[in-house]
């Protein structure tokens, strides 16, 4: 018998691996997504036009998308300043800070939506000093992004900061020589290194940011038209037994997260690329 | 605070200082804003009344019920996914095969789907109205709204962490101490457990603890399958949802605090992993 794995691999096992594997992958993953799509093929394409399309689901998305936007752009900048910061400088608590970075991926979303909700709630820590203000954060698209902020950072930091690590210091002390000045030798020599992975930071936080349901729901308020996210959106359309429309809109939702994953997929070659 | 440059030799290739202090502050600043105010304030406010009130939202019987759901779940999601794991890395690292890399991608879909969405395809197979729905209904057995709903969601949403840890990890190590195990005439399962083992243990342990603390810790997929029964089908983060819902504020942050705690042990467990593969990586890289 001739596997592709090579006549020169005698490792056991391998068939009884991959088997499992395709049949777990297969069962929990596969088949429950294609689902989805089945059900959606259940409809004609009016309806699902209609559903996908109602003036309440298109104020979502913009809702959804806006926000994701605007917060995968934040985090782009302030995630690349302390991948900086952790890479390049020495001070102290800096491991601790470094091992914290991770906060949002551990910590569950839910945790995350009430604390930021009482946080910028008017008379929360730091809703009462920006109330006086004017500035309104929970339950306005500004508090979706704020909590989209805090669940997308870790993605850029930790695609980024690799990158800067391996960045060979030679060829900054080179630019040097060669008379270039700290912000040519940045915006010429290091910045171009690091876009390929600050482009990935940007877009994993972005689908992230997309799909996010519980640290957002508490602090959006979920107005209709005005500060409902998309997702809330399905559960919504479920509790009112309206599968379908719930169907539909997910498809949608699911085929942004493909494309956004095909994007990604790209990205990580061309860092690759890149880095050799 | 002294702020140094990261470098053996530097001056050549630095910021000025004063820049140095600016990038530092802006970080720190926004650090402590987004990341250290939040973890403060669940604290803070579940012990706002005290710490008596505290113990008493722990010991409330729904509190418990909701503790003990979530500790079954993750017993059931991550030993199924560690043992899915170990095969899958084993398969996709020590063999080559085509169509390897489309296989990867498959095993990372369920993180770029939304959790809402993870939890929706279940109701689509096993709802009322759903495929396997009026099958299951005349023989009385109950997934969505029940235990094995809850599950089943979290097994999906939890899929990727261990494989896609241990794969990269075993792809670095070659098969070559395998190979040297098998041909000095040790069987397929010792060389797995005398040989792969010793060199994964700390990717495994990364990927559990990381897995865990999402099945623990999972909201919006268990959310649209649990059908909030309070006692019986409520996860602690559900449960946090209800009492927040309910505006016990102090009552959601105590059962919150279990989650952050939960966090923080993540944190300090996967930090540690971290390290303990860094130190054994380059050495196997240095044997080859």
């Amino acid at each position: 018998m001739s596997w592709p794995s090579g006549k020169n691999n005698v490792l056991p096992g391998f068939t009884p691996a991959l088997g499992y594997t395709v049949f777990y992958l297969s069962l929990i993953v596969l088949i429950p997504l294609s689902a989805l799509f089945f059900k959606t093929a259940t409809l004609t394409w009016e309806q699902f036009v209609a559903a996908v399309s109602a003036p309440r689901v298109l104020a979502s998305y913009r809702v959804t998308f806006g926000s994701s936007l605007a917060a995968a752009l934040v985090n782009a900048f302030f995630g690349v300043l302390v991948a900086w910061v952790l890479v390049r400088y020495r001070f102290p608590g800096k491991k601790l800070i470094d091992a914290l970075v991770d906060l949002p991926f551990a910590l569950p979303t839910a945790v995350a939506g009430i604390t930021l909700a009482s946080i910028y709630s008017p008379n929360g820590w730091l809703g009462r000093y920006l109330e006086p203000h004017g500035i309104k954060v929970a339950f306005t698209p500004l508090g979706i992004a704020i909590a989209m902020v805090f669940i997308g950072l870790p993605f850029v930091v930790r695609t980024v900061q690799p990158v800067l690590e391996e960045l060979d210091q030679e060829i900054e002390e080179a630019a040097s020589c060669l008379g270039a000045n700290r912000w040519q030798i940045f915006s010429r020599v290091i910045f171009p290194t690091m876009l390929p992975a600050i482009l990935t930071g940007f877009a994993l936080s972005f689908a992230r940011a997309v799909g996010e349901y519980g640290s957002v729901i508490f602090i959006a308020g979920n107005m209709p038209m005005v500060s409902e996210i998309t997702p809330l959106l399905i559960i919504t359309k479920l509790e009112q037994y309206d599968y379908a429309g719930a169907t539909a809109i997910a498809t949608v939702m699911l085929v942004v997260s493909f494309l956004l994953l095909l994007c990604i997929n790209v990205l990580q070659k061309w860092s690759r690329r890149f880095a050799e | 605070m002294h702020v140094t440059r990261n470098h053996k030799n530097s001056g050549t290739v630095s910021e000025p200082a004063w820049v140095r202090y600016l990038l530092l502050t802006v970080a720190l600043a926004f650090l402590a804003l987004f990341l250290l105010m939040p973890l403060a304030a669940v604290f803070a406010q579940a012990l706002e009344k005290g710490w008596q009130a505290y113990v008493e939202a722990l010991k409330e019987p729904d509190t418990l019920s909701a503790i003990r759901l979530t500790l079954i779940t993750a017993a059931v999601c991550v030993p199924a996914n560690l043992f899915f794991g170990i095969v899958a890395s084993w398969a996709i690292a020590k063999f080559s095969f085509p169509g390897k890399s489309f296989l990867i991608t498959l095993i990372d879909l369920p993180f770029s789907v939304s959790p809402v969405v993870s939890g929706l395809i279940y109701v689509l197979i096993f709802g009322l109205q759903g495929w396997l729905g009026p099958w299951l209904q005349a023989h009385d057995i109950k997934i969505i709204f029940a235990v094995p709903g809850i599950i089943l969601a979290t097994v999906f949403v939890t899929f990727p962490f261990i494989a896609r840890e241990l794969i990269p990890l075993m792809e670095s190590q070659g098969r070559e101490e395998e190979e040297a195990a098998l041909t000095l005439g040790a069987s397929g399962l010792q060389t797995f457990f005398r040989v792969t083992f010793p060199n994964i243990k700390w990717g495994i342990l990364y990927g559990v603890i990381l897995c865990n603390a999402r099945a623990m810790g999972e909201f919006g997929a268990v959310s649209v399958v649990s059908g909030h029964v309070r006692g019986s089908t409520n996860t602690i983060p559900l449960q946090v949802e209800i009492l927040y819902n309910e505006y016990s504020y102090a009552a959601a942050f105590a059962v919150a605090s279990i989650l952050a705690l939960l966090a923080l042990v993540t944190l300090a467990v996967k930090t540690v992993a971290e390290w303990k593969m860094h130190q054994t990586v380059p050495v196997a890289d240095k044997e080859r």
